[in-house]
């Protein structure tokens, strides 16, 4: 019987040879395992044995079972292979010819880009972020940051003033130190915080001015906050956002709001200069105007403008770019 | 400011290489922009003769001038012999015998021309004779015209040696508002001189006097004492007015100022020198020398010395005649009536100091800036007055051969003394972030007049320099400390917060609606906020828009209360610029009144896109509200201002208008000259952001098997489908996971004035496979609700 079985076995690997279809040898297979397949009647065999004969019946009908499943798998992986071969050619595409795509792409605005790539530097560093209004009292804009009335800042000439409210008094701020007085008056020191935000001026639009802009102003108020806190911070800005390599420098300046103040330069790994802003030790009387007592605490503040660090790290020359709108310009970034 | 290095020298030993020189300013705060060599370029200029004139003979405007220069050699290059040089000149204005620069052959000019041989129509010139502005120390006197020299000098030698003038060192300073001092060499020098350590000295001017009084020449009164700190002034008699000498010429030169004449060049000199301005007035056109300080009046004029007729108003100060007419706009210009003029010989001179503010006003208003007012608006030294006149009488008899009356007369207003000023060693070493000694601060402070005497331990009591009135307070001396001491010594050292920095959920918000516009494909736009009067009425909006009082055009005088005509103007610039199709939206703030101190100012989302309908518009909604989480947003259909009357909606959040949506009006459109169907989306973020704040609420995810129904309805075109599929989740209670409209239909099949609405229904339980029984009682109750609510039949 089991010699019956190898020879039937080795009929049928042999035919697989014949067989290219996978349906065909999806039936091939069926007739080798099915219930009148060649295998099950040697099963039945099995039984008409000696019992002493029966275990190495059943061995060797398993092994010559395990060898036409194997001889049919193979056969399947080839003629699946060879399937797969017609399709790929028959499927073939050149992805160098498609069409691009209509859907549009949203480009953020660089301006946008710079703006929240400083805030996440200076949250890595422990601030938080500060906003205010954009349009302002003369009080938060001026008189509190240590502007007095008098102050030719204030008259028409640079500040745009508008018509709400008792006349002269409502303006659109003119920098984003209002921002310091109102988080002075909100919270309790210690303060880390930084306003970015939006600030006008009158101007006439040319290449480096706008009556439009944005500025980041930091300010940090706490228990013994000296000039080489505001030295370090500003150091530790620079090498966070333009990279290692980058250093700065603080030289004397002057501005109402701190005494003493300073101007900063970032120097760059080649060893030129760029004037960043203004900064310098928050003014007594801007303290006090924000409710904190300057014996107790000591704070530091520094500016700069977010518009022309977007435009230097893009190369754009022209400050009016930023507010053309123009889809040609914005889908560049 | 510009300052001379040799100028400087006449104060203080400076020394060092002029980039350390400039290293050393910058430090300071006095900031060096750029740094020049000044009267360099004189090599291979002469002194030579005038021997003869001739006219050129193919030539009316060149003469040919035959000169002597002292020098056979140099007379050897041309045609004329031994004795002389022929140069052909196009000035007039040398007589024979003349002394005049001549560039020889070879010379580089300042101006970097380069002198050669050359024939000027058939005629030889063997090098240039040079007019002052050639040699950069222009007069007014001949500047047109050959700089004809003191005839004193030497034939043959360099112009540097016979003019005793010499190269010099140039630094452009940029100096700051708190520094008036620093607009003058004497102020400069004082911090150089201090930084590096040298004495700093100025010189007292003896001021030899003749027979005359000055109080007996003339007088002034000041009726207005807070205009007018200090008056002082002193009369010259036999002032002779010529041309300056050549010294005094190429610093002023150099310093940026026109020579004029000796006395104008004197004034000018004392005051760049040492900070003071001063004004003369010919003595004979001040009647009986009498002067009186008083504010201006409504309807007063003056003519100014530049011959413009200039309106007076009370917030001006004035100098008045006897007559009590203006003769003088105070700290900024003086008057036509009194100017000296050639037959000039008895000068009044003024030095005064005048009310910061005061001046500052009448410059912004008149917009009439000198040199004089800068220095005022930033506030001059009181205590220079006495030295300023004095120096000016010195330069006056040496140059002039002016005569000094004697004494100077000084009256004072109301001259504030800034008080000394508490200071303390911890206050300074806390803020600086130092550890200096007293002696130390003491050591930077003496030295720029800062001088002090200790008080209690620990503690200076500081007198402020009289040429510091930005210097009031303990955080004043401070950083003039730490200015001497150096800004950069005090280290750098980074504080850390006992916070941890981050954003706030309104910010984070704002990050997420940005992103899902981006996402959606719309590009950021960044227009102006400010709009032009008819801007809101052309986009069909209410022209309420707060307007600014003193805009700097009208373009730009109103604040937006909307994001429309700024997108709408977006738009219309792209497709002018043939960028079709364009999608831009904007984050920014609007400006809308109030009755409260400040205007309602909100922020607001937008979105644009041009040649798109209200579909688009919908379905924008659609994926930024999905991106975003936000459920509960619905449409209702409603007229909005400046959008398609029939092709708009109201966006309901909670209950809430949240904005609105659809499309432009093409009223609006062609006010823009936009064409095409315009999309459009505005959403206020304030409730988008609150709900951001919350994250939204986990449902759980159903493993069971779902059922998937189609059922459409024939219905009435009124109908809402929005409604019909409101109702259709309502019914479906529970099993309903989603309802889809997937098709529309209008159409024979379905009767006038009806369409077959086809939804797709996917229904499934939290916890078990559906029955089907479940999945027929769900259709039946849908199928009922649309008919009880829509009066809808089952197609």
């Amino acid at each position: 019987m089991i010699d019956q079985l190898r020879t039937d076995a080795a009929a049928v690997i042999a035919g697989l040879g014949d067989v290219t279809n996978l349906d065909v040898l999806g039936e091939v297979e069926r007739e080798a395992f099915g219930k009148t397949g060649f295998l099950s009647g040697a099963k039945k065999g099995i039984g008409a044995l000696a019992p002493e004969d029966r275990k190495d019946a059943g061995r060797a009908i398993n092994e010559i079972r395990g060898e036409v499943e194997a001889a049919i798998a193979a056969r399947r992986t080839v003629l699946k292979d060879a399937a797969l071969i017609v399709q790929f050619e028959a499927e073939r595409l050149d992805l160098t010819e498609i069409p691009s795509s209509d859907a549009a792409v949203g480009h953020a605005h660089i301006v946008t880009q710079a703006w929240e790539e400083l805030e996440d530097v200076f949250v890595g560093m422990g601030f938080r972020i500060a906003e205010g209004p954009e349009v302002e009292t003369d009080w938060y804009n001026f008189d509190a940051l240590n502007i007095p009335p008098s102050h030719p800042a204030r008259d028409g000439f640079d500040t745009l003033y508008v018509n709400h409210g008792e006349p002269g008094k409502t303006l659109l701020r003119t920098h984003t130190s209002p921002v310091q007085i109102r988080t002075m008056l909100d919270q309790e020191p210690p303060i880390y915080t930084v306003a970015p935000g939006r600030v006008f001026r009158r101007d006439t639009a040319d290449a480096t001015h706008m009556p439009v802009f944005h500025q980041l102003e930091g300010l940090v108020i706490d228990r013994n906050i000296s000039l080489a806190d505001l030295a370090g911070t500003i150091e530790a800005f620079a090498e966070a956002y333009f990279g290692p390599g980058f250093s700065s420098r603080l030289r004397p300046n002057h501005f109402p709001f701190t005494e003493p103040s300073a101007e900063y330069d970032i120097q760059r790994p080649d060893g030129s200069w760029l004037e960043l802003g203004g900064c310098g030790m928050v003014h007594p009387n801007v303290l006090r105007a924000g409710g904190i007592d300057p014996e107790e605490y000591s704070g530091f503040a520094f500016g700069f403008g977010i518009d022309r660090l977007a435009l230097m790290k893009f190369g754009v020359e022209d400050l009016r770019e930023l507010f053309t709108n123009d889809v040609r310009f914005l889908s560049q970034f | 400011m510009n300052v001379l290095l040799s100028w400087m020298q006449e104060f203080a030993p400076i020394t060092g290489e002029p980039e350390e020189i400039a290293k050393t300013m910058t430090e300071l705060g006095m900031v060096v922009e750029s740094i020049q060599t000044v009267g360099a370029s004189w090599d291979g200029i002469i002194v030579a003769k005038v021997l003869a004139l001739a006219p050129h003979p193919e030539a009316d405007r060149i003469q040919l001038v035959s000169v002597d220069t002292g020098s056979t050699e140099l007379h050897a290059a041309g045609e004329a012999g031994d004795d002389s040089l022929q140069i052909c000149c196009g000035a007039f204005n040398m007589a024979v015998g003349d002394l005049v620069p001549l560039a020889t052959l070879g010379t580089t000019m300042p101006g970097g021309m380069e002198i050669a041989r050359r024939k000027l129509r058939g005629q030889w010139s063997n090098g240039m004779i040079c007019s002052g502005p050639e040699l950069e120390i222009a007069g007014e006197v001949d500047a047109d015209g050959i700089l004809v020299l003191p005839s004193d000098l030497v034939v043959g030698t360099p112009l540097v040696e016979a003019l005793g003038a010499s190269t010099d060192i140039m630094f452009d300073l940029d100096i700051e508002g708190n520094r008036p001092d620093a607009l003058s060499m004497i102020g400069v020098v004082r911090d150089l001189a201090a930084k590096q350590g040298v004495p700093f000295s100025v010189p007292e001017r003896s001021v030899p006097t003749g027979d005359s009084v000055a109080s007996e020449r003339a007088s002034v009164t000041i009726d207005a004492p807070d205009l007018c700190k200090r008056f002082g002034f002193r009369v010259l008699d036999n002032v002779t007015i010529g041309e300056s000498p050549a010294w005094m010429a190429q610093r002023l030169t150099a310093a940026g100022m026109r020579p004029i004449n000796s006395i104008v060049d004197i004034s000018n000199y004392v005051m760049l020198e040492l900070g003071q301005p001063n004004h003369t007035y010919d003595l004979a056109k001040v009647a009986d020398g009498v002067l009186s300080v008083r504010m201006g009046r409504e309807g007063e004029t003056i003519t100014t010395l530049d011959d413009v007729e200039r309106s007076i108003t009370e917030s001006d100060g004035v100098i008045a005649n006897a007559a009590d007419e203006p003769i003088g706009l105070a700290g900024v210009m003086g008057g036509a009536s009194t100017e000296i003029g050639e037959d000039t010989t008895s000068v009044l001179l003024e030095a005064a100091i005048w009310d910061r503010m005061i001046i500052a006003k009448t410059v912004r208003r008149l917009n009439l800036r000198s040199e004089a007012s800068t220095r005022y608006e930033r506030g001059v030294d009181p205590e220079g007055v006495q030295r300023g006149l004095d120096r000016f009488c010195q330069l006056a008899i040496e140059i002039c051969g002016a005569t000094v009356s004697s004494g100077t007369i000084v009256v004072d207003g109301n001259l504030e003394v800034t008080p000394p000023v508490r200071t303390r060693l911890t206050k300074i070493n806390h803020l600086l972030g130092t550890d200096l000694t007293i002696e130390q601060v003491v050591g930077y402070l003496d030295p720029i007049g800062y001088t002090s005497s200790p008080s209690e331990d620990g503690v200076l009591s500081v007198h402020i320099p009289s040429w510091r009135p930005d210097s009031s307070i303990e955080e004043d001396i401070v950083e003039e400390v730490g200015r001497h001491h150096g800004y950069e010594k005090s280290g750098k050292r980074v504080p850390r917060p006992a916070q941890n920095g981050e954003l706030t959920p309104n910010q984070l918000g704002r990050r997420r609606i940005r992103r899902a516009f981006l996402g959606a494909g719309y590009s950021e736009a960044m227009p102006m906020p400010f709009l032009a009067p008819d801007d809101l009425l052309r986009a069909g909006l209410a022209d309420e828009g707060i307007t600014l009082s003193n805009p700097l055009v009208a373009e730009e005088s109103v604040l937006r209360t909307s994001l429309l005509p700024g997108l709408l103007k977006a738009v219309a610039y792209n497709q002018s610029h043939r960028n079709a199709g364009v999608q831009l939206y904007e984050l920014g703030r609007i400006y809308l009144g109030s009755d409260q101190e400040l205007p309602d100012e909100q922020e607001w989302v937008a979105a644009i896109r041009a040649d798109a309908d209200a579909v688009c518009a919908t379905q924008l909604l659609d994926q930024t509200t999905a991106t975003l989480t936000l459920r509960d947003v619905s449409l209702r259909n409603a007229e909005r201002a400046g959008l398609h009357p029939t092709r708009s909606a109201e966006v309901v959040f909670r209950g809430r208008v949240l904005g609105e949506v659809g499309e432009i009006d093409p009223r609006v459109l062609e006010a823009y000259e936009i064409e095409g169907r315009v999309a459009w989306l505005q959403l206020n973020t304030a409730p988008i952001l609150s709900a951001l704040s919350n994250a939204p609420k986990y449902k759980k995810v159903s493993r069971f098997p779902s059922s998937d129904l189609d059922l459409a309805f024939v219905v009435d075109d009124k109908v809402s489908a929005k409604d019909v599929s409101r109702n259709l989740v309502k019914a479906g209670g529970q099993l309903v996971r989603s309802v889809k409209l997937f098709d529309v239909f209008r159409g024979e099949q379905v009767g006038e004035g009806k369409r077959s609405l086809a939804y797709a229904i996917r229904l499934q339980a939290a916890d078990h496979t559906l029955e089907d029984d479940e999945v027929s009682a769900a259709r039946q109750a849908m199928i009922d609700a649309v008919a009880k609510f829509h009066k809808g039949e089952l197609r």
